[in-house]
């Protein structure tokens, strides 16, 4: 047992439904308690979807347990197929269906619906939602995909997108765009928008593009193996990444690596000179394995950030996570813990958290500006405009998002810097927030100096003291960076065997650590 | 008395006896842990551990939104595939999280141990591991145990389930008291309070208290006022320790309250002088408030499907005071001895479905285009995208909505989504 809060992944079965949604054409049946129809508003509120999943589920309850669950999955089974007529159908259970034992598959095996029924395997007990994305793609794939004659065009399949996919409604359109440029053309894009008809036609693609490893590397390899169709290793995700990715895409395809990147701004954005102050932010990078990847790219070499820690919650990548953080000569945080996260953040005190959704909060928590770069997301993350995170314009988008964060961190670092300005003091609020701004009298007697030196209470044995004019310098550093000063002057005073902070103390171990 | 001028008499026939419309099938419902959100807040010294899988700590995730960063007191030991190897190891397991759990959590008071669907298809005995680690724990911190599984609770049946397993350890008390049932919004609490204070009934005493110390205590003086309808267990457990519940309509808008006001004052025999005189202005602002959101509400249908068992009450108010016509009345569950009441003053007509086949209930939906569909989060956009307008239930849980002065806020909630349809109407064909 382990106690738990918040959960980076849901179960599995979510993972299939993922799969199941993004799809048309095919239909889940899935064995599960009353209840467990929560998961359809992840659809319907978080990703706005106008239609219900296409899932149904046995909703047991604690009368039928018994014979009775086994009859209610076939009659469920039965109904899903007349009602939706669906071409394909997947079939499994969900947690608590896996501890009654009935057996989907056996179950399905024994009614002759007339069309595919795929039964999946996913220990719910074991492995989370990615890993059910993924299996149950590959199972889709492995069942209806078969070998076929080439398109005469070059094409190519998009495999790994899903519902509930961050931003990959928009990657869809973005690698699209990358492809057409050099005259390749989509065969399918699957599991989003694929029925299973269109799965079947997998094997006339020339090669597939792995959108999202997470999502579709079992189904990639099994088409490599089984189909010969090669597929992409570079996850177009910021500007080396996409150059990268056309120089894979020409090679496989036997094409020239023709690029119209003339609606790309962001490396001029970053070089241009206002971006300078971007240079050397220590960031914190967490997520899924391949966000994390193809972002810390991005922030070293194409924003200029120090990488000070990574980390990712899926386990199935934590061998590739921990190689690329030794290349970083950083630590790798693998863990589904959101408390070891935020632990790992307050100790390396990043400038920036680049992160999901609760990494997000824990920067709100500890005042460190954050990015959302991976799942899991809320439905801000799901945004009307068009947003991808691949391509050209993915990295146009970047660059907004993570520079907004830290402009707005600046805008409030200029008001601390200047809050004993008369018009910049603690009450007068926000400039932005128009109408509530005090101006304080100008000739408003200063606060009194309430820390004195030296001051009533004797330290107790080891404590470090901060002089009161040490404490006062110490609150000109900038927020973001005034724990850290913190920490690394207390840390010197210690090693110096020094009971007291003066301002002379604090601008050595400022030296001391200088980089 | 409680038929003031300005509402209908009551029907001359009611549902109460119409056949009731039973169904089985695909039910589209939250199970009862999703009880906890609400109960916690409630409960200030309480924490809620589920014991359960990793979707029982999706579901409480996706439930909670945002609220699950502000170091909530409820979490889920998840089982892992050790756990379901061999029970006794799961026990120990168990002891272990709740002793980490505690020493990390000294201000907790109670211990809820919430059973789920996997903990109870296991059988994993939690009422045993309640007793065995109330011992460990006493007497700091008392640990009790229910079932909010999807297989046994629906819903606000959560609630029914947390609270029924608070009765038996309640004090005896022989004391002539009102007790009001049901974990209200504080605001609403204070306000019900308020009422009954001007009244001259006292005392009166709240189940959930704020915290374990305050708790009631219960005998055969005790008359139990419920605020919800779905404590249907709870109820059941406080008659037999002596209490007596009073059948009344559910306080829902200007004549919901005053009924149910009228029967606590007509068994603690409060003058007709004394109840006008204490109602007469709030019940004078809740018509006021609920007028204005009737102008929108008034001819057009509504329909409910099945989640929270205020199904019945909030119709019966819906008709009556904004002049809404139901069309199908659907919940989870109906039990006719509490929602009775309810059910004789809402207009004979529309069918009263209780359990769920949802896509046949969402045939019946369709088919009929009601004005307005009550429904759970996971139908909503989809029927708002076939061109019907919805009103999301699980607000009406979380929001204040019982008594007067939050009538016309309940009437607001209905009235919102048809005004936003009409103000949105120059979008048609737009998506």
């Amino acid at each position: 047992m382990k106690l738990t809060v918040w959960t980076y992944e849901g179960p599995p079965h979510v993972g299939a439904m993922r799969v199941a949604t993004g799809m048309t054409g095919l239909h889940y049946v899935l064995h599960a308690p009353q209840g467990d129809t929560y998961a359809d508003l992840l659809f319907t509120m978080i990703e706005r979807r106008g239609h219900r999943p296409p899932v149904s589920y046995t909703t047991f309850q604690a009368r039928d347990l018994g014979a009775d669950t086994a009859n209610l999955f076939k009659t469920a089974l039965q109904d899903a197929r007349e009602r939706f007529q669906p071409q394909a159908m997947i079939v499994g259970s969900s947690c608590t269906a896996e501890l009654i034992q009935d057996d989907p598959e056996g179950m399905s095996a024994t009614m002759d619906l007339g069309i595919p029924i795929i039964p999946l395997e996913l220990p719910s007990y074991q492995r989370k939602e990615n890993f059910g994305t993924d299996e149950t793609f590959f199972q889709i794939v492995k069942r209806l995909a078969r070998p076929m004659d080439r398109t005469a065009h070059v094409s190519a399949n998009l495999i790994g997108p899903t519902g509930l996919g961050f931003r990959h409604r928009d990657d869809i359109v973005e690698v699209t765009a990358l492809l057409e440029e050099m005259g390749i053309s989509v065969n399918v894009v699957a599991p989003m928008g694929a029925s299973p008809a269109d799965i079947a036609r997998m094997g006339a693609a020339h090669f597939n593009v792995l959108m999202y490893p997470e999502h579709a590397e079992a189904a990639a390899r099994w088409a490599e193996r089984n189909l010969g169709q090669p597929y992409t290793k570079t996850v177009p995700i910021g500007v080396g990444a996409t150059r990268d990715f056309i120089q894979e895409v020409a090679q496989i395809a036997g094409v020239a690596p023709k690029a119209d990147d003339a609606r790309l701004r962001m490396p001029w954005y970053s070089q241009s000179v206002d971006s300078t102050y971007l240079t050397g932010k220590r960031v914190f990078l967490f997520g899924d394995a391949t966000h994390v990847r193809a972002m810390a790219r991005v922030a070293r070499d194409e924003m200029g950030f120090e990488v000070v820690g990574m980390g990712c919650y899926n386990r199935e990548f934590a061998r590739d996570i921990r190689a690329l953080a030794k290349e970083y000569g950083v630590e790798a945080l693998i863990t589904d813990d959101y408390l070891e996260v935020e632990q790992a953040i307050e100790e390396l005190a990043p400038e920036m958290i680049l992160g999901t959704q609760m990494e997000r909060h824990i920067g709100k928590r500890l005042g460190i500006p954050c990015a959302v770069i991976s799942a899991p997301v809320h439905v801000q993350d799901f945004p009307a405009r068009y947003s991808p995170q691949m391509g050209w314009e993915g990295a146009n988008v970047i660059f907004d998002t993570l520079v907004h964060p830290l402009v707005m961190g600046l805008e409030e670092h200029l008001l601390h810097m200047f809050r004993e300005d008369f018009e910049f003091h603690s009450e007068a609020g926000a400039s932005h927030h128009g109408g509530a701004a005090k101006l304080r009298a100008v000739d408003a007697a200063p606060e009194p100096d309430t820390a004195q030196p030296g001051a009533a209470q004797a330290p107790a044995e080891g404590e470090i003291v901060w002089l009161s004019d040490a404490e006062k310098e110490l609150k000109k550093i900038p927020f973001f960076v005034r724990g850290k000063a913190r920490r690394n002057t207390e840390k010197f005073a210690l090693e110096k065997g020094v009971s007291e902070i003066s301002v002379e103390t604090l601008y050595e171990a400022k030296a001391h650590y200088a980089r | 008395m409680t038929d003031a001028a300005h509402l209908p008499p009551a029907p001359a026939r009611g549902c109460r006896d119409v056949p009731v419309l039973k169904e089985r099938g695909q039910r589209e419902v939250f199970c009862g842990l999703t009880g906890i959100i609400w109960l916690h807040r409630k409960m200030q010294d309480a924490f809620f551990l589920v014991v359960g899988s990793r979707t029982c700590a999706h579901l409480l995730q996706s439930a909670a939104g945002v609220m699950i960063f502000a170091e909530p007191r409820f979490g889920t030991a998840i089982l892992e595939e050790k756990d379901l190897a061999g029970l006794a190891c799961a026990n120990e397991e168990l002891d272990r999280e709740v002793d980490r759990l505690l020493s990390r959590r000294p201000d907790i008071r109670q211990l809820f141990l919430v059973g789920s669907c996997p903990s109870e298809v296991i059988k994993l005995d939690l009422h045993r591991a309640a007793e065995r680690l109330t011992q460990k724990h006493a007497p700091h911190v008392r640990v009790l145990n229910y079932s909010g599984s999807g297989i046994e609770t629906t819903f606000t049946e959560g609630e029914d389930a947390c609270l029924a397993a608070m009765v038996p350890t309640l004090p005896d008390t022989d004391e002539r008291q009102l007790l009001m049932v049901g974990a209200l919004p504080d605001v609403v609490e204070d306000q019900a309070l308020g009422l009954l204070r001007d009244m001259g009934v006292s005392p009166v005493r709240c189940l959930p208290a704020h915290r374990a110390a305050e708790a009631p205590g219960v005998g055969a003086g005790t008359v139990v006022a419920l605020t919800q309808p779905f404590l249907n267990e709870t109820a059941a457990h406080l008659e037999r320790r002596g209490a007596r519940t009073l059948p009344a309509p559910f306080p829902f808008g200007e004549g919901g309250t005053t009924a149910w006001l009228w029967a606590v004052a007509q068994e603690f025999g409060v003058d007709a002088d004394t109840f006008a005189k204490v109602t007469e202005a709030p019940r004078a602002r809740a018509r006021k408030a609920i007028a204005g959101a009737a102008e929108t509400l008034k001819d057009k249908s509504i329909f409910f499907f099945p989640d929270s068992q205020l199904e019945i009450p909030l119709a019966r108010f819906l008709t009556r005071e904004c002049g809404m016509k139901a069309v199908e009345v659907g919940a989870p569950f109906i039990n006719k001895q509490i929602v009775g009441p309810d059910l004789d003053l809402l207009a004979e007509g529309p069918t009263i479905a209780e359990g769920q086949d949802v896509d046949l209930q969402l045939e019946r939906c369709r088919a009929a285009r009601p004005d307005l569909t009550v429904c759970g989060l996971g139908l909503a956009n989809p029927l708002e995208a076939d061109g019907l307008a919805t009103k999301w239930a699980i607000e009406l849980v979380f929001t204040p909505v019982h008594f007067y002065e939050q009538a016309g806020d309940l009437a607001g909630l209905f009235a919102r989504p048809l005004r936003r349809r009409a103000l949105l109407s120059g979008l048609e064909g737009a998506a």
